[in-house]
């Protein structure tokens, strides 16, 4: 196990900074009206994205979830691209194709937000699949949620990845819900990382509101995988401060605001920089700072989006095929 | 080179053949479907292929199909180029998610920044008592899905040029081949060549009416055109080899001859392409027709197991000589 550098740290820290003030700023447009059609926002779930991505470079690959956002950004998304998309815009990363999401970067390794649960992972298998046939020592990282854990697709995936000893990595994040359903009423056991053992590879469980816990994890997975030992399946606990859809969209009572108060306490990034100032890597001024960084880059790329041209209707039928 | 001196290849062989030329010419090509490698394939369209190639390149899967076209969505959009086999096209309620909102879809959700060079081999078609879940004619399914391509090979010579063509384009290609064809003999070169999507066959040429067909469906057609040639009516036959994208040209270039339309599928004709055909020869000549398109297909209902019910439900070329001559007033 290697122990991160100041840098690192200080790059998973950025990571989640910038997932969390491109998500707020989001739900802020959305309300707004500004953002067309659904909206997943990441909230509350930084920790994860950032705890694994530090450990990816552009040539690994990830699938991903609707909750997408967050994992493209903390694959490198670049804010003005990923507003542009949500916005519909001719500049989006997919020329306002596909939208919050089906939000994308091939370039960044980023297969995809996914708007079918459980999609995910069989393709996860065929990236890793690709990997191992050029005899890189590349991963591939699927994102999924507990509710997703009870597809046939997850298990096919995760049946086909040990049986191939494909270098993947399935990361489960589990924020209890299964859109409004509460994970004790959708399956009968706790830990999603249990089901692991099924496949013949190893469950792991990890604290998702803690980023070093997270590294960690994703850290021995990865090498795990890249060391040609097979997958992984990595349950990270979490939970989404946003509704299921939108901030607070639905005005649905699934969930109570005290449950919702208990997590915030353990908000993984003031948990993490409280961790990082007691290392004395981080100060309060250097942390403020790098969220106001991080916000006036969040409004350039809102700006770019609202001026950005609309896609040219005559430009519907492209990309159709090759 | 003289009809005698062509070798001839049944549609099972001529699929080897193609697949074989697939994984020889293309480094990034593999094979991956249930019981492809150390079985051969259930249909034997794939045998010998482990041998030459090994277990890298030909890869025996689980029983998943989700998962197994999900490894050839995968690895196409990260630059492989898969031929993935689903044994029976009544398979594909399994991955359907796969097919429809990833396969199909990814490129233009992504802004076309993902390629997907995927072939899909399947098998079609009743006749062999495999009865309501094993005997299926799907490919209208298939084609009512943009982004996907679909070819339909009715001989051995198609079967090897059209799998060919499917694994060089960088589109989804569906190889939708059909079990009651694969014993049929037909001459196949040797050599690497490419049947072209998107181009039809005129398989018989006539001048009273137009036969609109695919796959196994031809053979019949031609065997109806005889028996209408005894009558002094003369069909013209046109085998689409390409039902997406589809060659309308060589039809309505056809239609405008003929005056007269018959499309004939295998698949339960509600729903099926014979009214997206009739539809758009309407559309497009309607000057041209002296009587309105008629279509030949299975009943609306699943595929019977006994022999006898299902003889009764397959289109044949008996049913394609009554409704041809209902057609031209014969």
């Amino acid at each position: 196990m290697s122990t991160p550098s100041d840098d690192v740290l200080l790059d998973i820290h950025r990571r989640m900074v910038r997932i969390r003030t491109f998500e707020t700023e989001a739900g802020r447009m959305a309300e707004a009206g500004k953002i067309p059609g659904a909206l997943h926002l990441y909230v509350g779930e930084e920790a994860v994205a950032a705890g694994v991505m530090v450990h990816l470079s552009n040539e690994d690959w990830i699938t991903s979830t609707h909750r997408g956002h967050g994992h493209l950004i903390a694959k490198g998304g670049e804010f003005d691209r990923m507003f542009a998309e949500l916005f519909g815009r001719a500049t989006g990363y997919c020329r306002g194709k596909g939208g919050s999401m089906h939000i994308s970067n091939m370039d960044l390794g980023m297969l995809g937000a996914n708007g079918i649960v459980g999609a995910g992972p069989p393709i996860a298998v065929g990236a890793a699949f690709s990997t191992k046939y050029r005899k890189t020592d590349r991963v591939a990282v699927t994102f999924f949620g507990d509710g997703a854990s009870n597809e046939g697709s997850f298990h096919e995936a995760a049946n086909m990845a040990a049986l191939y000893k494909l270098p993947v990595i399935f990361v489960c994040e589990n924020n209890g819900y299964g859109e409004y359903t509460p994970q004790a009423k959708h399956q009968a056991i706790v830990d999603v990382a249990d089901r692991a053992s099924g496949y013949g590879m190893p469950g792991v469980v990890v604290d998702g509101m803690d980023a070093m816990a997270v590294y960690e994890a994703a850290d021995a997975a990865i090498e795990r995988a890249r060391a040609g030992d097979g997958p992984t399946l990595l349950e990270c606990k979490t939970y989404r401060f946003f509704d299921h859809v939108g901030v607070r969209g639905m005005g649905l009572t699934y969930r109570t605001d005290e449950e919702l108060a208990e997590w915030q306490k353990r908000d993984p990034i003031h948990l993490f920089e409280a961790r990082l100032a007691e290392l004395g890597v981080l100060s309060k001024d250097d942390a403020v700072a790098i969220h106001e960084e991080v916000l006036a880059e969040v409004r350039a790329g809102i700006e770019f989006a609202e001026e950005s041209p609309t896609p040219d209707p005559d430009t519907l039928l492209d990309d159709v095929y090759a | 080179m003289a009809e005698a001196e062509q070798r001839e290849l049944t549609y099972v062989d001529a699929i080897i053949e193609g697949a074989r030329t697939i994984l020889l010419e293309q480094d990034n090509a593999f094979i991956a479907g249930e019981d492809v490698g150390g079985a051969g394939g259930v249909f034997g369209s794939y045998r010998g292929l482990l041998d030459e190639f090994g277990p890298e390149r030909v890869v025996d899967t689980p029983i998943s199909e989700e998962g197994i076209v999900g490894l050839g969505v995968g690895a196409a959009a990260t630059g492989l180029r898969p031929v993935i086999d689903i044994m029976f096209m009544d398979f594909m309620g399994e991955c359907m998610d796969e097919i429809a909102n990833q396969m199909a879809k990814m490129r233009y959700m992504f802004g076309g920044s993902a390629k997907l060079p995927v072939t899909v081999v399947t098998m079609s078609g009743g006749g062999r008592n495999l009865a309501a879940q094993h005997s299926q004619s799907l490919e209208a399914w298939l084609c009512h899905l943009p982004g996907l391509k679909v070819v339909a090979p009715s001989t051995p010579y198609d079967a090897k040029g059209l799998l060919i063509a499917a694994s060089r384009d960088d589109n989804p290609v569906f190889t939708v081949m059909n079990k009651m064809s694969l014993a049929n003999r037909g001459a196949v070169p040797e050599e690497s060549y490419e049947v072209p999507i998107g181009k039809a066959n005129v398989v018989r040429e006539g001048e009273d009416l137009t036969i609109i067909t695919y796959s196994r469906m031809v053979s019949e057609s031609l065997s109806a055109a005889d028996a209408l040639a005894r009558d002094g009516v003369e069909a013209e036959v046109i085998d689409l080899r390409s039902l997406q994208p589809m060659d309308m040209d060589t039809v309505i270039e056809s239609v405008a001859k003929t005056h007269r339309a018959v499309v004939v599928h295998e698949a339960v004709r509600f729903g099926g392409l014979g009214g997206e055909i009739a539809s758009q020869i309407q559309e497009l000549a309607f000057d041209e027709l002296d009587a309105p398109v008629s279509r030949v297909g299975a009943p609306f209902s699943p595929v019977p197991f006994s022999a006898v019910l299902e003889q009764a439900y397959l289109p044949n070329a008996d049913k394609i000589v009554a409704e041809s001559r209902s057609l031209i007033g014969a």
